[in-house]
């Protein structure tokens, strides 16, 4: 069987990878989302991998939670983006602090 | 042997699948890379034995979330190029932030090769006999009771954010007005009427 480090390290990677994806695509709202979603699989993978080699099933409960935390965060946030892009005709988000009041 | 040859397969298309997601030009493309990602992710989860968690991610982030950012990338009149400004200029300095950390994360794995897990006890040790599915229903169902109702809770307020945010009254739009109909009477409908011979009706 394939060792926990391994399951650890591509998680890692995963995470890395989404918070990579929010540096570059700074003013893309939509890839930051993306990025969001691949940050939490990450979290949910090692999660799993956990409550498998410890053999203790709470792990894949709470991964299950993330999961529709998740979906919540998607699903309020692309609402938001179509307002903010409804209003400004735009969804660069790096001047999103004029909205001040 | 199989195990390792799919583990190093699922691996290795979900951390390139997760890369595309975020360099892809497109952000339709970034939204199917994506999906790759979620499908080898739940591979990976089915190698260790987590059928239900595997399944619920292809239902609920192929089936919903994805599609969901499909909709709004394709609804939405966006100039991705414009977007995408700026991203030389970020780039070497986030490489050089993406491998100070992920040099972190993998040392500190490593590092906590060293010693083994002891759990003094468990929660809810996985039964040998029942399969995975009975066996988190029968954990949601008894022990995380209150939780498992608190994140379908999170979902209707979601689901009810939503649509509270998104939803918008349009101006010049005909609509039947049940109330006025109901409290219409007959006396304010009807005129009774009786003109002379050679006069019209004047309605």
């Amino acid at each position: 069987m394939i060792g926990l480090q391994h399951y650890l390290v591509v998680s890692a990677i995963l995470f890395v990878m989404g918070v990579f994806g929010i540096f570059l695509n700074r003013k893309n709202v939509i890839i930051i989302l993306m990025a969001i979603e691949l940050i939490l699989l990450s979290v949910n993978i090692n999660l799993v991998a956990f409550s498998a080699y410890l053999g203790d099933l709470v792990g894949q409960v709470f991964a299950m939670f993330v999961l529709t935390v998740a979906a919540g965060e998607a699903a309020i946030g692309l609402a938001i983006l179509v307002i903010y892009f409804r209003g400004r005709g735009t969804i660069a988000v790096d001047d999103i602090n004029r909205m001040k009041g | 042997m199989i195990q390792t040859i799919a583990f190093y397969l699922f691996a290795a298309l979900v951390v390139a699948s997760g890369t595309l997601t975020i360099l892809a030009r497109n952000p339709v493309h970034s939204v199917l890379w994506l999906i790759l990602a979620f499908f080898n992710a739940a591979g990976l989860m089915i190698l260790v034995g987590a059928e239900f968690i595997a399944m619920l991610l292809v239902i609920v982030y192929v089936g919903a979330v994805a599609v969901l950012f499909l909709f709004v990338v394709m609804m939405l009149d966006i100039d991705f190029a414009e977007l995408r400004a700026g991203f030389a200029q970020y780039l070497p300095f986030g490489i050089l932030l993406v491998l100070v950390l992920a040099a972190e994360m993998i040392f500190a794995i490593g590092a906590w090769k060293a010693g083994g897990i002891d759990m003094g006890s468990r929660i809810a040790p996985t039964p040998s006999e029942v399969p995975n599915i009975e066996a988190i229903g029968t954990l949601i169902y008894t022990r995380y009771l209150y939780i498992f109702e608190g994140a379908g809770l999170i979902l209707l307020v979601a689901l009810v954010g939503a649509i509270v945010l998104t939803h918008r009254t349009r101006g010049g739009v005909k609509a039947q007005n049940v109330t006025a109909q109901n409290m219409r009477r007959p006396e304010d409908a009807i005129r009774n009427v009786k003109p002379a011979v050679g006069q019209g009706v004047e309605l």
